[in-house]
């Protein structure tokens, strides 16, 4: 049964073991109102497959990853959430993607600029390890100008240190 | 407006002495003698001497009520606002105790130069601040500016200038320039502009616009419509350009926008991000930082274009930089040692030496004009505003707040401007505070505002 769904495993795996740098249990937000689905079949209502909406529908939350604090590696939670995402651009081929870096309120402007650049660069180099051509994927950086979470605190600094991918149509 | 209108002439002789004055039995002006005959001489180096002086700064009269385009009901009533400007700019900085014209009785055109030592005295004045402005009849204003030691019955300085209509509050600064410059025996900063980025909206969708000011807030301008971000802008020393980051593609890319022109140009092709730019003091070269892969280094190039310079290799994030005033040196912050420190080299990129080394994380780092002391954001905890020698010592912080970055420096070296953030909502103000570090004041700005270049002198 895991077999035949890979990437409901790793979704099952990724709930069990978050912890040290989780986002917190309810974030990322949950697509709108559709359980994910491994394959590119939509409800008949939903999103194009390969475009940003089916693809972040399909990726469940799992289209962003988060860092420590001033940190920029991928650990193993980061390395599950790549793995799904290439596995959605190597079944839509034509698609192109940018990956957003992004980092929270507790540092100065152009380093945080550097310091997102350096986080979508390293989701960027993990895709292009696992099989997506480079020239497929973009990145840019937002420093700490888009924080997603509002608050002044470390719940909501851990949500904002994100790297996240956009399928560009 | 072009830079050549801002101010014809920095010319009054002590002939310009009004005529109306010399008419009305004035004494005929002398070339006084300042420097060596008692009073006030030199330069006053404990703050403390100097910014309890109690100065009086009565309205600027004037020789003939007329109407001028800089303001409506004419010549009396902007002498009254040239000294309310003055009156601002020497008590919004914490330098003095002036009392201002609302609060004083309005001298006459002859008293400019020929005060009634009495009536000051009987306020307690130490110093008195006079002033008188007069519509020339090619549409200009001259302004002129004395400086008094009431207790001597002494004239200390005097300046004058011709300004067009719409310039009339630069020689107001001019005025108070002056006056600050005579008593503090430090360089003058007044007349000078703040570019910055305005901020409106929430956190999460918040639109920022480069904008600038005067020194104190005064004539502000919207420069961009919000629909890109802008980030981090800096004057040009001429005031001709401002070099800032915007996301008008998309991307961050640093463009320099002509003021007089209202175009603007790439500073380099690069398909990488480009962002932090700092121009050198002599204006011709401007220093920025550039994303390749994710690793950020810090180049030159030569306003005029021309192939860029790589200055550091290191494979940690290098960022920013400050040129001594000499332009000899390059202040800058990188975390090749694993956090952000505060790093000087040459301006070639040679000699890369670390200078921070009192715990925490420090960065931001600028260069004051005098030389003397670089300003930068020191992170430990909470974010707050430090300076510290070119040689990294000496270090002690400004401000105590939750989070304070990104100083710039008064043109004279002697107040350091910063932004302030509000835990949660995000939102932004610029502040600003004395070396000491105990005259700490916001800054009104129409909106919420960052990122603040303070320029030089005007000249």
């Amino acid at each position: 049964m895991k077999k035949m769904a890979l990437a409901a495993t790793i979704v099952g795996a990724l709930a069990l073991t978050a912890c040290k740098k989780e986002p917190p249990a309810d974030i990322p937000p949950p697509p709108q109102g559709t359980t994910p689905t491994p394959t590119p079949a939509p409800p008949p209502s939903g999103p194009v497959p390969g475009t940003q909406a089916h693809f972040a529908q399909v990726m469940a939350g799992r289209d962003t990853i988060y860092f420590d604090t001033d940190k920029f590696n991928i650990d193993a939670e980061d390395q599950a959430a790549l793995r799904e995402q290439a596995a959605y651009l190597q079944q839509y081929p034509n698609i192109r993607a940018t990956i957003e870096g992004h980092c929270d309120e507790r540092g100065t402007r152009e380093y945080n600029l550097a310091l997102g650049e350096r986080r979508a660069n390293a989701a960027k180099n993990y895709l292009v390890s696992l099989g997506i051509s480079a020239d497929r994927l973009t990145t840019v950086s937002y420093g700490k100008e888009r924080p997603v979470a509002l608050g002044s605190n470390e719940q909501a600094w851990a949500r904002n240190r994100r790297a996240v991918t956009i399928v560009l149509n | 407006m072009a830079l050549r209108t801002f101010l014809f002439a920095i010319v009054i002789s002590f002939a310009a002495v009004p005529a109306a004055a010399q008419e009305t039995s004035a004494p005929p002006i002398e070339v006084p003698n300042l420097d060596d005959e008692g009073g006030l001489t030199g330069s006053v180096t404990d703050d403390s001497a100097w910014q309890d002086l109690g100065i009086a700064i009565p309205a600027f009269a004037t020789n003939r009520e007329v109407p001028t385009p800089a303001n409506s009901q004419g010549t009396t009533a902007l002498g009254l606002e040239l000294a309310r400007v003055v009156f601002n700019d020497l008590r919004n900085n914490g330098l003095f105790r002036p009392v201002g014209p609302d609060a004083l009785p309005r001298p006459t055109y002859a008293q400019i130069t020929a005060p009634a030592w009495g009536t000051w005295q009987g306020r307690a004045a130490e110093m008195l601040v006079h002033g008188y402005v007069r519509a020339n009849d090619d549409g200009r204003l001259t302004v002129g500016c004395y400086l008094y030691d009431v207790q001597l019955q002494q004239e200390l300085v005097r300046e004058g200038w011709v300004v067009a209509p719409a310039e009339w509050r630069r020689a107001a600064h001019k005025c108070a320039d002056l006056v600050y410059s005579r008593l503090s025996g430090e360089s003058p900063f007044f007349d000078s502009k703040i570019a910055y980025i305005a901020e409106t909206g929430p956190k999460d969708n918040r639109v920022k616009r480069l904008a600038i000011m005067d020194s104190d807030g005064a004539n502000h301008r919207f420069i961009t419509n919000g629909q890109s971000t802008a980030l981090t802008p800096r004057y040009s020393p001429d005031y001709s350009k401002i070099a800032y980051v915007s996301y008008l593609n998309g991307y961050a890319r640093i463009y320099i926008y002509d003021i007089g022109t209202g175009r603007q140009t790439l500073v380099t092709e690069s398909q990488n991000p480009t962002f932090a730019p700092r121009w050198s003091p002599d204006g011709q070269t401007i220093l920025y930082s550039m994303s390749v892969a994710g690793n950020t280094d810090i180049y030159s190039v030569p306003v005029t274009g021309g192939t860029p310079r790589r200055l550091t290799t290191a494979p940690g994030i290098d960022v920013g930089g400050s040129y001594s005033p000499d332009g000899s040196q390059i202040v800058f912050e990188s975390d090749r040692s694993g956090s952000q420190q505060i790093y000087v080299m040459n301006a070639d990129g040679s000699n890369q030496r670390r200078i921070s080394f009192f715990g925490g994380r420090a960065a931001t780092p600028e260069w004051s004009p005098r030389g003397d002391l670089i300003a930068f954001t020191h992170i430990a905890g909470d974010l707050r505003i430090a300076v510290m020698t070119p040689s990294g010592g000496g270090m002690r912080h400004l401000t105590n707040s939750w989070q304070d970055e990104a100083p710039t420096w008064s043109p004279n070296g002697r107040i350091v401007q910063f932004f302030r953030t509000a835990r949660n909502s995000g939102e932004t103000s610029i502040w600003q505070v004395d070396l000491t570090g105990r005259n700490e004041r916001r800054l009104n700005t129409p909106v919420g505002a960052s990122d603040p270049a303070w320029g030089p002198v005007l000249p």
